[in-house]
């Protein structure tokens, strides 16, 4: 992570941590607590983010937040009261910023007269004060210079940029080091790159000229070097003599701030890693530290290092299950010891991957509090009322799910709002309170995560959504569909909600491409709706993204994973369970149900695998577009942790295949999509139906 | 004076991406297509930077170097592996042989040339 | 990564472009070197649902999983006959990976750019597009692939 864009990237991140203090402080506020504190917190924030944006020429950013903070200051300095009516600017002006924010992030324009208008407001404040609108730098004299806007992090993360600053370089080298070619010289004309040095020749080791061992190379170096280079620079010059020479490398930094670094040791023989580890333990004093529990030391690390370590730790498991599969195969039964060292080893291996997946994992919040603001857009675009409450913010989801859930959980954010909530007359003449409810909630079930999208509004009206989906041709008119069925048809590619021709639906696309969305993340969505009551979208997720629970099968010869959340049971049919439907379908009875019966290597277009076993093996698995259906496979070996290699990087999307993985063997096994594979056998226009049938058992 | 660079390996298809490489940075580029005709060449040339493959027919790129380093004329002669191992036993284990530097397959051109100009102290 | 170095220039320093010669559908083909990995024997491949005739199916490369297409099936020639002498190319453009299965690797060629002429567009058939020009060898015309060509019409969805 070098170069500008990481900076950058830094700054996004930083400021999605203030926009979450502010949206804090501002409920805070809202729920009547007038604590001095939370107007300098809030200030404090808006001020971050502008230097931030200042830093990236982001000038319609650093505009705005000018002006909300010199707002802010005169709010804080008493000039201004804080009345509900300012409360509720100061909340707009938090979501202008927010909206503002995101748009700097992707690189894309906002509307000039939103903000204008937002500005305007802002103005009108200052103009009730008779307060000239001049830089708020010059209210705030400490007003930061670039790259100080996060003075806990950046400044104080070697890894990043460094202040210029002076480093001192211990260097002796060993006899070995000259007999591999190596020329200290060199190394030292490669430091010269980074910076200024001061070259001291240190000749205290220097042999009496009568010792015999004069061929002994006693030189070493002291440099003194300024420089603003990375220390990682530094230690690369040296990284091919590592082992070959003493060496220290020790920094004075010019920041008073700066903590101690840990002292750097001496680079000895058997030593290969740099002297220090390149990150700084600091602690994260959020703006507002108003939930008592005191800061927590936490670590900044990397993020392309955990990448290497969670794709080791993948590897590692993959390596586990090889292990204990020839074990297995050597059934060794009575060689007790081997089997608990083979499953101490499971053991360990899980614990590693758990611990490292911890580390990618983040709290839901600042996703939930991001949907804040669509609801009271969404509410004003519509003329509703709307309040949101949070359920399980501290929930913790692997890093990429939460930013890949953002722009599907705003969709259905929007669309609760949009089509869910009843407008307040209505809800009146219902008998239900005129502000409306909308609930997101998050928590972790059996190694999943699922997220909710609970309104409280009119429910569905399956009428019409049945009569919507007949009218675009998305199911045959007459059609008898169960209330589940009608409820699902809104994920439908083509249905699209736009008789409400509403402000909003222009942004938006319709619930296929969420339920898309999902799926991508190896996630499914549910709905469950009740006329009068509500409807309830149920988002449920892997907890990781990268290590999946499957079931090893092959069908027509090839192995193939399925996922293990989606399998229901494995069945072996009595020939009386099986009956025929046409000439294509079949159909499994069970528990007195029907559900059909999918041929897997049919579908997959694979060859059927000669039936040495004449009996059925079927799965069992739930899907979205057809309910409960029965995969038929060849046979089912085991159940176990595979890791998730994406096919989309170099080829790209197959049809019921989500991805890939590979096997202890090395071979590559296909990660099924039992959701995709029931879309695309439905219905069966086969032609090889005719061999199908004769085949049967 | 230009560098001159040995280059062993016994992959036509390597040979050729760090000759072009080579080429690319203005340095003369011999190549040898094993361990064996790697040290015939080495004496033939003295060349200013060893890249040496570690597999290879009939002698390795460790009896490459420590057949190199036998010479106390040649130990300031900059070798450097060309290899698809990471592990920091594989690096100790060079830098036993007398390796002066690794370079990690698949590499770029631009960074072949910068380890190779940082060794032979060829700075821009 | 081996990232081919403007691939739009053909200026090496002595204007010479090597070209990786090989034989697929008993044909002459050649393939600029910068677009090649690395060329392994014939591996696993796993095989893809409803992939077309060409697209053989995904094999591993150190962990990472890359399609691989027979080159023969590519330009209209009919599958490559399974023989000892096949291997797989693996060839890359841009950020993608693809192996290649060919019949088998002749030789390696060091032209004058300028020996490369460009295809005639009369020839007609299902893999003309991806040809960007014809060399004359001493073994006879070869014809050079567009390899970003191919990788973009032979890959169904961009990802």
């Amino acid at each position: 992570m070098t170069g500008p864009d990481s900076f950058r990237s830094l700054f996004f991140e930083e400021a999605e941590d203030l926009l979450g203090t502010l949206s804090d402080e501002v409920a805070r506020l809202k729920g009547g607590d007038r604590d001095s504190e939370i107007v300098h917190s809030i200030f404090r924030a808006v001020h971050s983010i502008k230097g931030g944006a200042g830093a990236f020429a982001l000038d319609r950013l650093v505009g705005f937040a000018h002006r909300f903070e010199t707002v802010l200051d005169a709010v804080r300095s008493d000039q201004l009261p804080l009345t509900a009516e300012l409360l509720r600017i100061v909340e707009r002006s938090v979501d202008h910023l927010s909206v503002l924010v995101e748009a700097a992030r992707n690189d894309r324009d906002t509307d000039t007269t939103l903000t204008d208008a937002a500005v305007a407001v802002l103005n009108g404040c200052l103009d009730a004060i008779g307060q000239d609108k001049a830089p708020a730098d010059v209210l705030q004299p400490e007003a930061a210079p670039a790259f100080t806007f996060t003075p806990l992090a950046l400044n104080l993360d070697p890894i990043e940029v460094e202040p210029t600053r002076t480093v001192t370089i211990r260097f002796r080298p060993y006899p070995g080091l000259y007999d591999n070619g190596h020329e200290p010289t060199l190394l030292i004309a490669h430091l010269a790159e980074l910076g200024t040095l001061q070259t001291e020749l240190d000749l205290s080791a220097l042999p009496d000229w009568s010792s015999p061992d004069i061929t002994e190379p006693a030189f070493a170096w002291v440099i003194r070097m300024a420089t603003n280079a990375k220390r990682e620079a530094i230690e690369e010059i040296f990284e091919f003599v590592a082992g070959l020479c003493d060496l220290s490398i020790e920094e004075e930094h010019d920041i008073p701030a700066m903590p101690d670094l840990p002292s750097p040791s001496p680079m000895s023989q058997d030593e290969s890693t740099p002297a220090t580890a390149p990150f700084v333990m600091t602690e994260t004093t959020p703006a507002s530290a108003t939930d008592g529990l005191g800061p927590r030391p936490t670590l900044r690390v990397d993020l392309d290092r955990i990448e290497r370590l969670f794709n080791a730790v993948g590897e590692l498991i993959i390596n586990q299950s090889m292990i204990a599969q020839r074990v297995d195969d050597l059934q060794m039964h009575h060689d007790t010891d081997m089997s608990s060292h083979v499953e101490s080893y499971r053991l360990l291996a899980r614990d590693i991957q758990e611990a490292v997946m911890a580390i990618r994992a983040q709290p839901v919040k600042p996703l939930f509090q991001r949907m804040s603001r669509i609801v009271r857009e969404a509410a004003e675009g519509t003329g509703k009322q709307a309040q949101l409450v949070m359920l399980g913010e501290s929930t913790e989801v692997d890093k990429t799910v939460v930013e890949r859930l953002a722009d599907p959980l705003t969709h259905m954010v929007r669309n609760s709002v949009d089509h869910g909530l009843e407008s307040p007359e209505r809800r009146l003449a219902a008998g239900k309170d005129p502000v409306g409810t909308i609930w997101l909630s998050a928590a972790h079930r059996s190694g999943s995560v699922i997220i909710t999208i609970r309104d409280d509004g009119a429910g569905l009206d399956r009428e019409k959504v049945l009569r919507v989906a007949v009218t675009k041709g998305l199911v045959p008119a007459g059609t008898e569909l169960s209330e589940a069925e009608i409820d699902n048809l809104i994920f439908q590619p083509g249905f699209s909600t736009a008789s409400a021709t509403s402000l909003l639906s222009g942004r938006g696309v319709g619930l296929d491409v969420v339920r898309t969305a999902v799926q991508a993340l190896g996630g499914r969505v549910n709905i469950t709706s009740r006329p009068g009551k509500g409807t309830e979208f149920t988002i449920t997720l892997p907890l990781t993204l990268a290590v999946l629970d499957g079931m090893l099968i092959s069908v027509g010869g090839t192995s193939m994973i399925v996922p293990i959340a989606a399998v229901l049971e494995t069945i072996r049919p009595l020939p009386g369970d099986v009956e025929q439907i046409g000439p294509d379908e079949r159909l499994l009875s069970i528990r007195g149900r029907y559900v059909p019966i999918i041929d897997l290597a049919e579908t997959l277009g694979f060859p059927r695998a000669e039936a040495d076993d004449p009996a059925m093996l079927l799965l069992l698995v739930e899907t979205e577009a057809r309910g409960t259906c029965a995969l038929l496979v060849d046979r089912v070996h085991d159940q176990r942790q595979v890791v998730i290699k994406g096919l989309e990087g170099n080829y790209g999307q197959v049809t019921g295949v989500s991805a890939a993985t590979v096997l202890g063997d090395g071979q590559i096994a296909l990660i099924l999509d039992p959701d995709g594979i029931a879309a695309q056998s439905h219905p069966i226009p086969s032609q090889t139906s005719g061999q199908r049938v004769a085949a049967l058992p | 004076m230009r560098i001159t660079v040995l280059a062993i390996d016994d992959s036509r298809t390597m040979r050729s991406m760090v000759r072009r490489a080579m080429d690319a940075a203005g340095f003369v580029c011999e190549v040898a297509e094993d361990g064996v005709e790697g040290v015939r060449r080495f004496e033939e040339l003295r060349p200013d930077v060893v890249i040496t493959d570690i597999n290879m027919p009939r002698m390795d790129g460790f009896g490459v170097i420590e057949t190199i380093r036998q010479d106390a004329a040649n130990r300031s002669v900059p070798i450097l592996v060309l290899t698809t191992e990471t592990a920091p036993e594989f690096k100790a284990r060079a830098q036993t042989a007398g390796a002066t530097g690794w370079i990690v397959k698949p590499f770029d051109d631009q960074s072949l040339v910068m380890v190779v100009r940082r060794v032979t102290g060829s700075l821009r | 990564m081996m990232e081919p170095q403007n691939m739009q220039d053909p200026a090496s320093p002595s204007g010479e472009i090597e070209l990786v010669v090989f034989c697929s559908g008993e044909q002459s083909f050649s393939l600029d070197i910068r677009h090649v990995r690395e060329i392994r024997g014939q591996s696993a491949v796993t095989p893809l649902p409803h992939a077309p005739e060409e697209v053989l199916g995904v094999m591993n490369l150190r962990g990472a999983v890359i399609p691989v297409f027979d080159l023969s099936s590519c330009f209209g020639l009919g599958p490559t006959v399974p023989d000892q002498r096949n291997v797989i190319m693996i060839a890359m453009n841009d950020a993608r990976t693809i192996g290649l299965l060919v019949q088998s690797v002749s030789e390696i060629v060091s032209i004058p750019h300028s020996s490369i002429q460009d295809a005639p567009t009369v020839v007609g058939g299902p893999g003309q597009s991806h040809i960007s020009g014809l060399v004359q060898l001493a073994e006879g015309m070869s014809r050079v692939i567009d390899l970003p060509d191919l990788i973009q019409r032979r890959i169904p969805v961009p990802a």
